[in-house]
């Protein structure tokens, strides 16, 4: 559990109904005199797939460390509830050079069959067989595949992950996007996921927060014939434009917006 | 950018291919800058370039055998030493007394490293002594060593460790201190317990340096112990060329020169080959 040197921030672990894996209360952060987060608010059903799209230097990454309790010296306040399991997918894969790719996934698993479940989980992002090796002897690609073996064999309740396909060319993302969504629907787990990209955001997640200025934006959420992190392929094409448009919108992109 | 040639053919260097030979319109495919692939018994060429040096000059009477000794020689004096058993008797003391310097050394100073790695408080107590121990040549403490112990193995030893533990502790705490801040994070995302943390992410992550540190620390174990066996000692290589040194032995002062030489590559050796064993997950340029 999150707890934050200096008593800045009061958690409150399980303090929560049984229908939010997350909530966010009044969440404040600021480095310096600034304010990176002014007041955030949100909640996240168990099962729930949430996207977190916002323009660069919004203040993502810091919601998100402040879910993973990262964020030891920062100054702020607010009320943060998270599950007891929590696992988080970084941009760079963050596997420790020095220890094979099974002594990854398996690192700090305390459970006497740690090393029959991380085969499993290895097996399961497609890199059965690749136990031994060494992280760098490994593609960026399949880094990251690791990276997502190594939080799902902890069982999360909650999965975080901060742009974890941004660095992965535009192919290699689409096939992630397929594991991310088999692995999700297979282990159930809540997941907040940052990114820059709209697309990615409407084809995993069954509702996508705008994150502006400090604050939640807007709060859009994505049918499933549009996308989503439900089985089967979106067949509302028309939808689908027009929530890129809204979420484009929201981030301030196109020119002739206006709110 | 002139057309590289493609050709249907094995993978060589373009230089070393007779078809493409002379052809200027055919380069290497993209050049390495590091050194390429490493021989094993690649290291041994200096050293033979110098043996055959000394051999020939020697030989054709260059150099005068009172200045140094022939290589043949040296070699007759090691064979007679080692019929008397003189030799073996003064190596397995020096070797004693560099081997125990060594571990109490290493011990000695990467527990220190440790514990002003991974604590403010040992940081404050630790680090400021052991720079101030680093301003001081191990040699000039001496004196005050032979005043506190007098001319005994602990001594020796102690002159030794004292020689062994800067290094360890110097390098193993930069390789410490020089640990990815991200694999910290990492390690509190999966729950790693502290000690968990020290084995898995501390240790494997202060590695490099804790060896260049042994390098260090071997060469200067070496260096110690050549210096209190020729001030104070009644055996060992170091009295051994003292002594030969007030008959004018050449040849045994040689010899115990190539002794040293060999025990330094020896260790060095032995060194690197433990590195390269603890680090294979490294990609560097050594290779
Ligand atoms: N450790 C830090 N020290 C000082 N300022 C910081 C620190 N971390 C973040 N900031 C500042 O806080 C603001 C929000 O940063 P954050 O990393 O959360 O942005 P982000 O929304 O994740 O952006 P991006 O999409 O580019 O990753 C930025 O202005 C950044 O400069
Ligand atoms: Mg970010």
């Amino acid at each position: 559990m999150a707890t934050h040197p200096g008593g800045l921030t009061a958690v409150a672990p399980f303090r929560t109904a049984p229908s939010s894996a997350v909530s966010v209360r009044d969440l404040i952060r600021s480095f310096g005199p600034k304010g990176v987060l002014n007041g955030v608010d949100l909640d996240i059903a168990p099962g729930e797939f949430v996207a977190l799209l916002g323009p660069s230097g919004c203040g993502k990454s810091t919601l998100l460390r402040a879910l993973a309790g990262l964020d030891h010296d920062v100054r702020g306040s607010g009320v943060i509830s998270v599950p007891e399991r929590v696992s988080v997918v970084f941009q760079d894969s963050r596997l420790l050079p020095w220890d094979t790719v099974l002594g990854n996934v398996t690192l700090g698993l305390r459970e006497h069959d740690a090393e029959t479940r991380a085969r499993k989980a290895l097996a399961e992002v497609g890199l059965a067989g690749r136990e031994k090796s060494w992280p760098h002897e490994l593609s960026g690609g399949e880094q990251q595949r690791v990276a997502l073996a190594r939080s799902l064999v902890r069982e999360p309740q909650l999965l975080l992950a901060d742009e974890p396909f941004g660095a992965l060319d535009a192919l290699t993302r689409i096939k992630m996007h397929g594991l991310l969504r088999d692995l999700v629907a297979a282990h159930r787990p809540a997941v907040l996921l940052v990114t820059h990209d709209v697309d990615e955001a409407i084809a995993l997640a069954d509702r996508i927060v705008v994150l502006d200025s400090g604050r939640v934006a807007t709060v859009r959420t994505v049918a499933p014939e549009i996308g989503g992190s439900a089985a089967g392929t979106p067949t509302d094409a028309a939808g689908h434009e027009a929530l890129r448009r809204e979420l484009l919108n929201d981030l301030g992109v196109e020119p002739a917006a206006s709110r | 950018m002139s057309a590289a040639a493609v050709l249907d053919r094995p993978a060589v260097e373009p230089h070393q291919d007779p078809a493409l030979a002379g052809r200027d319109d055919v380069r290497p495919t993209g050049r390495r800058l590091g050194p390429g692939r490493r021989h094993r018994l690649a290291w041994l060429l200096g050293p033979g370039v110098l043996l055959a040096l000394w051999t020939v000059s020697s030989a054709t009477g260059l150099l005068d055998p009172r200045v140094l000794s022939e290589p043949w020689t040296v070699v007759a004096t090691a064979g007679e030493l080692l019929a008397d058993g003189r030799l073996q008797e003064n190596l397995a003391i020096s070797a004693q007394r560099a081997g125990l310097g060594l571990f109490f050394g290493i011990v000695v100073g990467a527990l220190l490293a440790l514990f002003s790695g991974l604590s403010r408080v040992g940081e404050a107590l630790i680090d400021g002594p052991v720079q101030i121990k680093r301003a001081i040549p191990g040699l000039a403490l001496i004196p005050l060593l032979i005043l506190w112990f007098g001319i005994d193995e602990t001594m020796k030893v102690l002159t030794i460790t004292l020689g062994v533990f800067v290094p360890i502790y110097l390098q193993t705490h930069a390789g410490l201190r020089g640990i990815d801040l991200r694999y910290v994070e990492l390690a509190q995302t999966v729950g790693l317990s502290r000690a968990a943390f020290i084995r898995k992410v501390v240790l494997p992550g202060a590695l490099p340096g804790f060896f260049l540190g042994l390098r260090f620390a071997v060469t200067g174990a070496w260096v110690s112990l050549v210096v209190v066996e020729q001030i104070n000692a009644t055996s060992g290589i170091g009295y051994m060329m003292e002594l030969a040194r007030t008959y004018g032995q050449t040849n045994i002062i040689v010899l115990g020169l190539a002794v040293y030489g060999i025990l330094g590559l020896i260790s060095d050796g032995a060194v690197r080959f433990l590195e390269r064993k603890a680090l294979t997950w490294q990609r560097t340029l050594a290779g």
